[in-house]
């Protein structure tokens, strides 16, 4: 008999007494916490409870609650929309997946992408075609950054002091601290940031500053470009970037600048150097000189590498500046040991018989001095404004971030900091070990921390902020050269991360602000009349056209290089020397709970989980030290190595000892990146931390080290250890001169045996064929394939244990083969996907026909088939196909399973997979052109390997198609079948590296 | 007379020695009779010719069995590979008959062996539970170490008298009647 | 029907110590029975063994272990089918392993048996008349614990009878060019044979324990088993045909088993397996591997139970003659692999033989080498083929190398093949090893069973080889 219809109580905390609707545990369980957060958050929905016909708003609030407890892990819709696709989203066709364009900024240079989307979901990253710095490839980081998006151990909750709390409260905490600041106008504020390249954030903070005079903004980035912008203000007295025109280049030095496998501009600088790499017209062909203290991707592709310890770098530099000229002071006459100077003559002379066509590149990691030297020579040989163009750098404040970050922590040792927002990066693991950082933080009475994850840097904060993954947020980023892209959203924040921008809007007057009016604001003055056209075209494309920077005209200051000689800090020459440098796989560690990037064989060294004390073969003797292949997954897996202790001036480290061919002598190479405590179950104890021997006197490279064996023993993940063709021509390779004179030399020794040869007529392959030409010449050994593949095929990631064992499921690999003597040998990479036999020998041995051919030619795989019984791989001669021993895939972590391809089944224990040509794709294409009733065009369908390989060294097509690319490729005479003996005849094959070595300095 | 004859299935001499039970029989098929069977703790050859049975159609059964099994295994090959479920494996045709040979030799010998075995039980008329001759206590000898000659009842020339007087004659160490 | 077999029983009593005890014919060699033996003593005495009332403890203990290893076993392989074939140590370029090498190593084993019914018979070796029986159950139980490795080694178990051509709504058969399908057929054709081969030979000798059992429980089942058995001339007869085209029928049978299992090898393409050598040579190793098993057992069941007079030294240097034999054609084959690998010029064989003698593998493919080649040898001489211990030892010794063989073969072909940046190491977990010791196990606990309940020695058969079986019929 009583007519009001029941409400839910307004009143937080107090209990209903009748029965009632619950939404979420807390909710339940009548956590104040909840109702408050529930209180401030939505203070309209609160209210419209109370509104029994609100039905709607009811829906709306009971979303919104469940987005709060932090399960929305499947929702992409703004939080008012609960009901999803009451009406469907524009141009959403489900099933089909749409592209947008972003961009992704590590070390403050950002590169275009593409973001696949399936239904809300961001599925795939790959290189944006109209980005300068893409082209339309990615690297492994780019892709790879899906699976950071999903990381199920990302920092969830803004919390203070451990507690959970709201969003509101951070601004009530921050603002207090600020109205506390405007007194002494910001005497006691902080803001800690990485390397800057959004040009909004730069403003805010600006902004920021213009509130609090007599605040600073600091910067730190372990892997900043310090010693390139020393060196320029040097050489040119004033901070320009250097960019290269490779495509322009018929001889290019790199000294220690692995400018095709790292650095913002490496996906482009690959394309270009690709280019040129062509024997079909060797005229073109370029030469690539490379000193180099770690085997890199580029000194790989070198046609002649030294390899040299950090400070005989800097003496071939010298050298070879005076030998071609390029005085400005510099300290004449280094002494190099007959090797070195029979190199450095010659690579000198080269460059003088090129002038205006040649290229000298320093590393980041080398000092100022060898960048200077660099600009000299470039300067002297007339390289300047035609190969090599000075343009502003991107980073939106350039200032030295070691002095920024010493001045930091001797304000925060003095006490002169009440207010540290620390915003992005992690300071507390990455600071150089002897400025003691990490200990003055905690002089800051209120330290507030924007981070991904709850890390070292979190642990010591009061605030902890997730930041949002820049898949979910607004921001945009600039290019190595200037060109400025939007960064859009495609997903809402997984667990209500905040933006950088939202973090500076809560400290500026106008803390209510969303990254999208932010961003869009900064950008309002450009967009003038037409912003709303114009905002739409810019994210459409992922450039700001027209923002690109121009080239500068700098000269060279006389004297520059005496006055870096003087302050060089390399150390005596001799000595033990030691070099830093970012993991090819995690980079400084902002990557380190990445599955994918943890499983990724590294370049060269092929190791996987960890990091490793990497010195030349000749230098583990002199240690008697090393490591040897163990019974347990053995030369294909687990390599068992002594634990060295490295000891340099009072610190020291412990890790194992990894011998690599090529590697300089009487030097070690570490890897940064390791050995994280408080990144996530991923990055966990991978690895040592070689952060905790950097000091800021040696960021890169320093000397006096000791090294010392422990007497134990660790084990190394390695998945390939064995690097010798053992005399079978697995990889064909020979000069430029010999291939010029007799093309067909490269195919010596070849025994494919002619198709007239069989038992069994041959089969017919009507309509499409498919084929594959992989460019053994073209290949950097880069590994974007892998993640691309990974990323594009569902594949697992398998863990340290597994690797061990040897049972790692990339379906494509980039074996790493040497020639030559173990001090300097030709590195040649060699990426394997399943070769799609015609007479596939794993075909035939299947009891159950679980693969077999389709009418295109494809080793189809049919997963449902399969019983797991082994034989395919074990006579599958390339060993590409890979078998799920256990529950490698996650069924379990939601968030993980956002991220799959739709198109690609999972697949579980027991049965075998391997590469299928991306068969989604080709289908894909293939419905598409039918509907359009026509053929598939070439180059229509990219695998996922070819579509992201920034040295255009996969190509992908119709064989039946002469004009076809494949076709052409297959047709030439480089052209050859990995094993082609066996008469499995790949529709994979490969085209033979030619290397253009200098007669003066033979094979 | 009939009820005697339905109760009598036949009289059973005992042999203590292999020789003499052969003779014995030889003699009996000699003088004419024609229903009668010899028991014997192992198999003795001469005893075969010795009844005049006929050689046994069992081989041939054996051959008619390993023909279906060659046949229909190779069929069944043939089938599923070119008709039923026709893919292209490894290059390799439809048709591929080499590699259709061992199956098809498992399936002869397979069903050959099943013939063989069943066929001869089937002709021995066994399983047979129940049988006459197991009446005579001392039968259970039969497989230990004594040997039986049985001349049934329902020969034409079986006279109870005679016969027993005959079975005498041949030496045997004792003749019983076997109920029926 | 029970009334009156008492009598008959002390009957039997009555007339054994009035049987002549006249002596076997004299010959050189040691005689394949013991003289004095009569169709009653022979019978007596193997069906004394299992009509006998009390088990001995021996017994009882020996069957516990082997019980024991048998539970090793399940909770191996449920732990295999719960957690994945993750938990053996098999990896990526060793896809077979510890797994394969037993079940080749079984089914080598489970040759000897149908090999000494069948093919013996044909030859007319009266001698095997005291060992064909448990040969032949060693055969079933060997064969038995074979069968699981292929069923068990695959990723999804639960699904080998996708094997089989059956038809489904999948509309999907398989595929009959590979191998594992051969195997499939060859090896339940040859467990399906071995049985009904085993059943019929035991027949006769089930009506004689039906005839002989004081427990009616014991006469009931085996007068089931025995199918009304009543020794009728025209049965003996089409019994004896039976039996001799059975026998013809296992002899291609045996040879073609091994082969096919060789096949799994020879018709793939890796290095160390692509070779026409292995047909012959893997049909003489599972003989002599066979022969090797049979030694183990023989030599102590005949102490055990005292079968000496039945199981006599000739049997024993028989067969270790045969093993000489055999091991001499295996030898023959392993010289073959490695001059066809240096002689061939395949750069891939060539260096697969070298990686097996001097890889990391190199230790166990000389042990391999001093087990099957090396001691054998010792059987050239006399005094050692009739010297039981060493017998036994050296029956161990072989049957270590065998398996040894099996795993060189597999693991060596594969951990190293074509690609260089592929190789790998395999080692077996605990996993493999105690699946293999739990089939060891269900190996020796149904040789135990087997002993107690049925006659281990063919008791008809053996009556037939005694000298008063012969027919003179000077009456």
């Amino acid at each position: 008999m009583n007519p009001e219809p029941r409400t839910p109580n307004p009143q937080p905390g107090t209990r209903n007494p009748e029965p009632r609707w619950w939404r979420t545990l807390e909710e339940q369980a009548d956590d104040p916490a909840f109702q408050e957060r529930l209180y401030n958050e939505f203070p309209s929905q609160v209210e419209a409870i109370t509104d029994p016909v609100a039905r709607r708003t009811f829906l709306k609030l009971m979303g919104a609650s469940l987005a709060l407890a932090g399960v929305t892990a499947c929702t992409r819709q703004p939080e008012e929309k609960i009901v999803p696709y009451v009406r469907q989203p524009e141009d959403t066709i489900p099933g089909k997946p749409l592209f947008y364009a972003s961009a992704m900024a590590i070390g403050g240079v950002a590169t275009g992408i593409l973001v696949e989307t399936h239904e809300g979901r961001p599925t795939k990253i790959e290189g944006n075609p109209d980005h300068p710095g893409s082209l339309g490839a990615a690297d492994v980081f780019g892709q790879a950054a899906v699976l950071d998006l999903y990381d199920p151990d990302r920092a969830r909750t803004i919390t203070n002091l451990g507690e959970i709390r709201p969003w509101p409260a951070f601004i009530a905490a921050i603002r207090a601290a600020l109205t506390a600041q405007e007194g002494v106008r910001g005497a006691g504020l902080r803001i800690l940031t990485e390397t800057i390249s959004s040009p909004t954030a730069a403003a805010q903070i600006r902004d920021v500053i213009a509130r609090f005079p007599a605040a600073r903004w600091h910067q730190w980035d372990p892997a900043s470009r310090e010693n390139a912008k020393l060196g320029a203000k040097a050489a040119f007295g004033d901070v320009v970037d250097a960019q290269y025109r490779i495509d322009r280049a018929d001889v290019i030095l790199s000294l220690d600048a692995d400018f095709l496998g790292s650095g913002p501009a490496s996906l482009r600088y690959a394309r270009d150097f690709a280019s040129r790499r062509r024997p079909e017209d060797a005229a073109r062909m370029n030469r690539l000189y490379a000193v180099e203290t770690m085997p890199s991707s580029t000194g790989s592709r070198a046609d002649h590498r030294l390899p040299a310890a950090p400070s005989e770098t800097v003496a071939v530099a010298q050298f070879i500046a005076a030998a071609v000229g390029a005085s400005a002071g510099a300290a004449a006459g280094a002494t190099l040991d007959a090797r070195a100077t029979k190199f450095a003559t010659a690579v000198a002379k080269d460059l003088q018989a090129h002038r205006g066509t040649s290229i000298v590149i320093a590393g980041d990691s080398q000092p100022p001095i060898v960048h200077a030297l660099a600009h000299a020579m470039n300067a002297a040989l007339g390289n300047a404004g035609a190969t090599v163009l000075y343009m502003p750098p991107a980073e939106a404040e350039p200032v030295d971030q070691l002095t920024s970050l010493r001045e930091l922590t001797d304000d925060l040792k003095a006490g002169k900091v009440d207010v540290l927002v620390i915003l992005g990066g992690n300071p507390a693991y990455t600071a150089p070990a002897d400025l003691g950082f990490t200990d003055a933080m905690d002089k800051a009475p209120l330290r507030v921390r924007l981070g991904l994850h709850e890390d070292e840097t979190s642990a010591r904060c009061h605030w902890q902020i997730p930041e949002a993954h820049f898949l979910e947020a607004w921001s945009d980023a600039t290019a190595y050269d200037g060109t400025v892209s939007i960064v859009q959203p495609v997903i809402a924040p997984l667990y209500g991360g905040k933006s950088i921008h939202e973090v500076l809007a809560a400290m500026s007057d106008r803390p209510e602000q969303t990254g999208h009016d932010i961003v869009r604001a900064h950008w309002a003055s450009r967009g003038g009349a037409t912003m709303e056209a114009s905002w739409r075209r810019w994210l459409h494309d992922g450039v700001i056209a027209g923002t690109s920077h121009q080239p500068r005209n700098v000269s060279i200051k006389a004297g520059a290089i005496r006055d870096l000689a003087g302050q060089d800090r390399t150390g005596a020459r001799g000595a033990m020397e030691i070099a830093f440098r970012l993991d090819p796989s995690v980079l400084d560690g902002r990557f380190s709970n990445n599955g994918w990037l943890q499983e990724l064989p590294k370049p060269v060294t092929k190791l996987t989980w960890d990091n490793a004390v990497i010195v030349s073969p000749a230098t583990a003797q002199t240690l008697s030290a090393g490591g040897s292949p163990s019974f347990q997954g053995g030369e294909h897996g687990q390599i068992i190595s002594d634990v060295v202790e490295l000891k340099i001036d009072g610190r020291s480290v412990r890790g194992a000892i990894f011998p690599v061919p090529g590697h300089a002598d009487n030097c070690a190479t570490v890897h940064l990146g390791y050995g994280r405590t408080r990144v996530g179950n991923v990055g966990n104890g991978a690895g040592f931390n070689a952060y905790s021997i950097r000091t800021s006197d040696a960021l890169w490279s320093g000397s006096g080290l000791q090294i010392e064996r422990t007497g134990s023993s660790y084990s190394l993940a390695c998945t390939q250890a064995h690097h010798l063709m053992e005399g079978r021509g697995l990889v064909r390779a020979v000069t430029r001169d010999e291939f010029v004179k007799d093309p067909k030399s490269i195919r010596d020794g070849d025994e494919t045996p002619p198709r007239i040869i069989t038992l069994y007529p041959n089969w017919q392959y009507e309509g499409y064929k498919w084929g594959m030409a992989i460019d053994v010449n073209a290949c950097i050994g880069c590994n974007a394939c892998i993640v691309g593949c990974q990323s594009e095929n569902n594949i697992a990631v398998v863990g340290k244990e597994q690797v061990l064992r040897g049972r790692e499921m990339h379906w494509i690999r980039v074996d790493t083969y040497y020639r030559g003597e173990a001090e300097n040998p030709e590195t040649y990479f060699q990426p394997v996907p399943c070769m799609q036999c015609e007479n596939a020998p794993c075909e035939v041995v299947c009891p159950v026909g679980a693969t077999s051919h389709s009418a295109e030619g494809l080793n189809d795989m049919v997963y449902n088939r399969c019983v797991g019984t082994r034989y395919c791989q074990n006579n599958c001669p390339y060993k590409v196909r890979r078998f799920n021993f256990l529950l490698y895939q996650d069924w379990n972590t939601p968030s993980l399973k956002l991220g799959r391809n739709p198109d690609v089944s999972v697949r579980s224990r027991g049965v075998m997979e391997k590469c299928t040509y991306c068969v989604q794709r080709i289908n894909e294409a293939k419905i598409n052109a039918e509907t359009h009733d026509r053929k598939v065009a070439d180059g229509e369908i990219k695998t996922a390997c070819q579509q992201t390989c920034p040295a255009d060294a996969i190509v992908f097509g119709d064989l039946n198609d002469p004009n076809s690319r494949v076709a052409k490729l297959q047709a030439e005479v480089r052209n050859y079948a990995l094993v082609g003996e066996l008469n499995t005849r790949p529709r994979t094959t490969y085209l033979g590296a030619v290397r253009n070595v200098n007669p003066e300095l033979g094979e | 007379m009939k009820p005697a004859r339905s109760t009598l299935y036949g009289l059973m001499a005992e042999f203590d020695d292999p020789g003499a039970l052969v003779a014995g029989t030889k003699r009996a098929h000699e003088s004419g009779y024609r229903c009668m069977d010899a028991y014997s703790p192992m198999p003795i050859e001469e005893l075969h010719e010795a009844m005049g049975s006929p050689h046994g159609r069992l081989p041939l059964i054996v051959l008619i069995g390993g023909l279906i099994g060659g046949v229909g295994g190779y069929t069944l090959e043939w089938w599923v590979s070119t008709i039923a479920y026709p893919i292209n494996v490894g290059g390799r045709p439809l048709h591929s008959w080499p590699m259709f040979i061992p199956v098809t030799f498992e399936c002869t010998i397979l069903v050959a062996a099943l013939f063989a075995v069943f066929g001869m039980l089937a002709l021995n008329g066994l399983p047979q539970p129940y049988h006459p001759v197991f009446n005579v206590p001392r039968f259970a000898l039969a497989s230990r170490n004594r040997f039986f000659l049985c001349i049934e009842a329902r020969d034409p020339k079986f006279n109870l008298e005679q016969t027993r007087a005959f079975l005498d004659s041949l030496g045997a160490k004792e003749v019983t009647s076997v109920a029926d | 029907m029970s009334d009156q077999h008492p009598d008959a029983r002390d009957l039997a009593a009555y007339d054994r110590h009035n049987e002549t005890m006249d002596s076997v014919v004299g010959t050189g060699r040691p005689p394949i029975i013991a003289p004095g033996h009569t169709f009653g003593s022979v019978t007596d005495k193997i069906a004394s063994i299992v009509l006998a009332k009390k088990t001995p403890v021996g017994w009882y203990l020996g069957f516990l272990l082997a019980f024991a290893l048998t539970i090793l076993l399940l909770v191996s392989l449920t732990n295999l089918v719960f957690t994945g074939i993750g938990i053996w140590g098999n990896n990526q370029p060793v896809g077979w392993a510890v797994g394969i090498t037993n079940f080749v190593w079984w089914i080598g084993i489970g040759h000897a048996g149908t090999l000494i019914s069948a093919i013996l018979l044909l030859l007319k070796q009266t001698w095997r008349a005291s060992i064909n029986r448990f040969a032949e159950a060693m055969t079933l139980f060997a064969v038995a614990c074979a069968a699981i490795f292929p069923l068990f080694h695959t990723g999804r178990p639960w699904l080998a009878y996708w094997l089989f051509p059956y038809p489904n709504t999948m509309g999907v058969w398989p595929q009959f060019r590979s191998p594992l399908i051969w195997d499939v057929f060859a090896v339940s054709t040859y467990a399906t044979v071995s049985l009904l081969f085993w059943f019929v030979g035991l027949v006769p000798d089930l009506a004689t324990l039906r005839d002989r059992s004081q427990s009616r429980v014991a006469r009931v089942i085996y007068g089931m088993l025995a199918l009304g058995w009543r020794g009728s001339a025209q049965h003996w007869h089409r019994y004896e045909t039976a039996y001799l085209l059975l026998a013809g029928l296992a002899t291609p049978l045996v040879v073609s088993v091994h082969t096919v299992v060789s096949f799994d090898f020879a018709v793939a393409i890796v290095p160390g397996w692509h070779t026409t050598i292995f047909p012959p040579y893997f049909v003489a190793g599972a003989i002599y591997s066979g022969f090797a098993m049979v030694l183990t057992l023989a030599i102590p069941i005949r102490s055990v139970y005292g079968l000496q007079d039945f199981i006599t030294l000739r049997h024993l240097e028989n067969m270790a003659k045969v093993m000489l034999a055999t091991g001499l054609v295996v030898a023959y084959g392993y010289t073959t692999e490695a001059f066809m690998a240096w002689y061939g010029a395949d750069r891939y064989e060539g260096f697969m033989m070298l990686n097996r003698m001097t890889g990391p593998y190199a230790p166990f493919y000389w042990l391999l080498i001093f087990c099957n080649i090396v001691v054998p040898q010792l059987l050239w001489f006399k005094r050692v083929r009739t010297n039981v211990p060493v017998l036994f030892i050296l029956s161990l010794v072989v049957n270590t190398g065998m398996w040894l063989e099996r795993f060189i073969i597999i693991v060596t072909s594969l951990h190293r093949d074509f690609l260089p940046s592929s190789w790998g190491m395999f080692r077996p977990t605990f996993w493999d090893y105690s699946t293999f010791a739990g089939t060891l196990g269900l190996f020796v606990m149904l040789l135990f069973l087997f002993v107690r309940f049925l006659p281990m020695i063919s008791i008809f058969e053996m009556r037939t080889i005694l000298p008063e079986a012969k027919v003179d019929e000077s009456i």
